[in-house]
């Protein structure tokens, strides 16, 4: 469905995004992880023919990128929501979306047909005629993932579908997305939720103006399995974590709760060492465990190893 | 180009309009206002001074000349809700995600600016040539109105200053960040055209005036059409407009 050799944005002397190659197939959830500035939306505008590129090649949906010709093509086989959701406030939530289906040549019955499945499938029938503005944020972004999908496209861009949305709605929203996974469409995910990107994507890449890494997140974590190891005491205090410093020197050591969580590079020679040092302190372990780094330690690590030097 | 595109869009911004309360008392209350007020000062100055049928033609023709000067002030207004309301509001960005091109969301949004001020300003002249006529048949011995005069400045002077302040709008909406200074900004067209107004007043105004202005308002129409084009480009207005 998409795919991309080298793409790179620059503005004036500032690289956006350099040098990107993927590959995201058909009925694939592909998340987009980094933090703000990495590039993520602009490489969303890229796929999406909404700017140039400046250099590479990419082929979304069987058009090319970059060519004027095809650019309309795409854009009326993809979904599009924004970051910010720039919905019609003024309008009903039907006449939001019936302005963007006559936009995308839906027929009359098909497009009425779609817009009543789809606020329905958003729980929003009913409020099919109350002015956008009386909705709450979750609402709207969920008006907006419908606007994004009342022409049926093959390919959906989200970028950030749940920032600023409160757990509840943003569950909302991410139960929405399973959904559309359900059918198969293919989805690019722009997010820096963590969790989000665990539970919804196939694959997820990790962007910090270059791409830093590819694949599932399961096959991501255990790139970096045995990184750290967690103690759990009866009780936890900076002294014991100035104990186990003093003895693992040069090892990061943080205290959470009753917790002592130690960066490490090989366990079974460092564990010992770690519990003797805890012993020694006075601390009363109750617990020493190895567990496997979630996304976020990936995502962390590589961000800060790829952060600029200056 | 496809128009059936810019239609929509016009057509949906003209059904946004209707929410403007501002917007509509311009686009009612300007002619309105026009269309009665002159005709009313006309019927005051049919009582003053000697031989008013001499004299009195050349204020009418001036007076006539507002309804051009609203259609140099009621698009900006427009136009500003918009382009620049969009772009607060953020919707632009899924408007410029549709299969569409630059150019159909120009023409429709210009459209949605250009057609509600064309349609009200015609409107108020109608009003305004009926009144004048039976107030003035009576002295002057004949009806004002219709002439070349007033056909030309409203078939053919109003909609090319009416196009004139929607590409200055354009132009000005990718500079601003909000729509009161857009407005303000784009205001100012009508000052040249105030200038005109008071020189008519005293030279008066004539069919071959008016096609001379009507030549150079659609010389620098056709300049500001290709400016305009060029600001209204999607990349353009994501990643570099204000």
């Amino acid at each position: 469905m998409i795919h991309a050799e080298g793409l790179t944005k620059r503005f004036g002397d500032l690289t956006a995004v350099d040098g990107i190659s993927l590959d995201i197939g058909e009925g694939e959830v592909f998340g987009f992880l980094g933090p703000n500035g990495a590039g993520k939306t602009t490489t969303v505008r890229m796929l999406a023919s909404l700017i140039s590129k400046t250099s590479g090649t990419a082929e979304v949906a069987g058009c090319e990128i970059g060519k004027e010709a095809d650019a309309l093509r795409l854009r009326q086989q993809i979904g599009l929501l924004p970051e910010n959701v720039g919905l019609y406030e003024g309008s009903s939530a039907y006449d939001n979306l019936e302005f963007f289906g006559e936009l995308y040549h839906v027929d009359r019955v098909t497009l009425r047909r779609n817009i009543e499945r789809l606020l329905r499938m958003m729980d929003l029938w009913e409020k099919k005629d109350l002015a956008v503005e009386t909705f709450s944020k979750g609402m709207k972004q969920k008006l907006a993932l419908a606007r994004a999908l009342v022409h049926d496209p093959v390919l959906l861009f989200l970028d950030e579908p749940t920032a600023n949305l409160d757990p509840e709605a943003a569950k909302m929203v991410r139960d929405i997305l399973l959904e559309f996974k359900k059918e198969n469409r293919t989805i690019f995910l722009n997010t820096h939720n963590l969790d989000e990107a665990q539970r919804v994507c196939d694959r997820v890449g990790i962007l910090r103006t270059k791409l830093l890494t590819v694949g599932s997140p399961s096959e991501l974590r255990s790139q970096f399995h045995g990184t750290r190891t967690v103690v759990r005491l009866e009780r936890a205090s900076e002294g014991i974590a100035a104990a186990v410093r003093a003895r693992m020197v040069s090892r990061k050591v943080e205290v959470s709760g009753n917790e002592l969580l130690i960066e490490v590079e090989d366990p079974d020679r460092e564990n010992p060492e770690i519990a003797e040092a805890v012993i020694a302190a006075g601390g009363r372990i109750r617990e020493l465990s190895q567990p496997g780094p979630s996304l976020e330690d990936v995502y962390l690590r590589l961000i800060h190893e790829e952060a600029p030097s200056s | 180009m496809r128009f059936s595109q810019a239609w929509t869009i016009a057509r949906h911004d003209m059904r946004l309009l209707r929410q403007k309360r501002g917007i509509l008392a311009g686009l009612i209350g300007f002619p309105v206002g026009v269309g009665l007020g002159f005709p009313a000062l006309v019927g005051l100055l049919l009582t003053q001074g000697n031989d008013p049928a001499s004299w009195l033609p050349t204020y009418v023709q001036a007076f006539g000349f507002w309804f051009v000067i609203g259609a140099a002030s009621l698009p900006t207004t427009i136009a500003s809700y918009s382009i620049v309301g969009e772009k607060v509001s953020k919707s632009l960005e899924p408007l410029l995600s549709t299969p569409t091109t630059d150019g159909e969301i120009l023409v429709g949004k210009g459209l949605a600016a250009f057609v509600p001020t064309v349609l009200a300003m015609w409107a108020g002249s109608v009003l305004f040539q009926a009144i004048v006529d039976l107030e003035t048949v009576g002295t002057f011995g004949y009806l004002f109105y219709p002439n070349w005069t007033m056909t030309v400045e409203l078939f053919l002077v109003l909609p090319l200053v009416a196009l004139l302040a929607i590409e200055a709008s354009v132009i000005i909406s990718s500079h601003v960040t909000d729509v009161r200074s857009a407005q303000q900004y784009a205001s100012l067209i009508i000052l040249p055209l105030i200038v005109v107004y008071v020189a008519s007043e005293i030279v008066g105004l004539t069919t071959t005036t008016l096609l001379y202005m009507a030549g150079v308002f659609g010389v620098v129409d056709l300049v500001l059409y290709s400016v305009s084009i060029r600001m209204f480009h999607r990349e353009e207005i994501l990643t570099r407009w204000k």
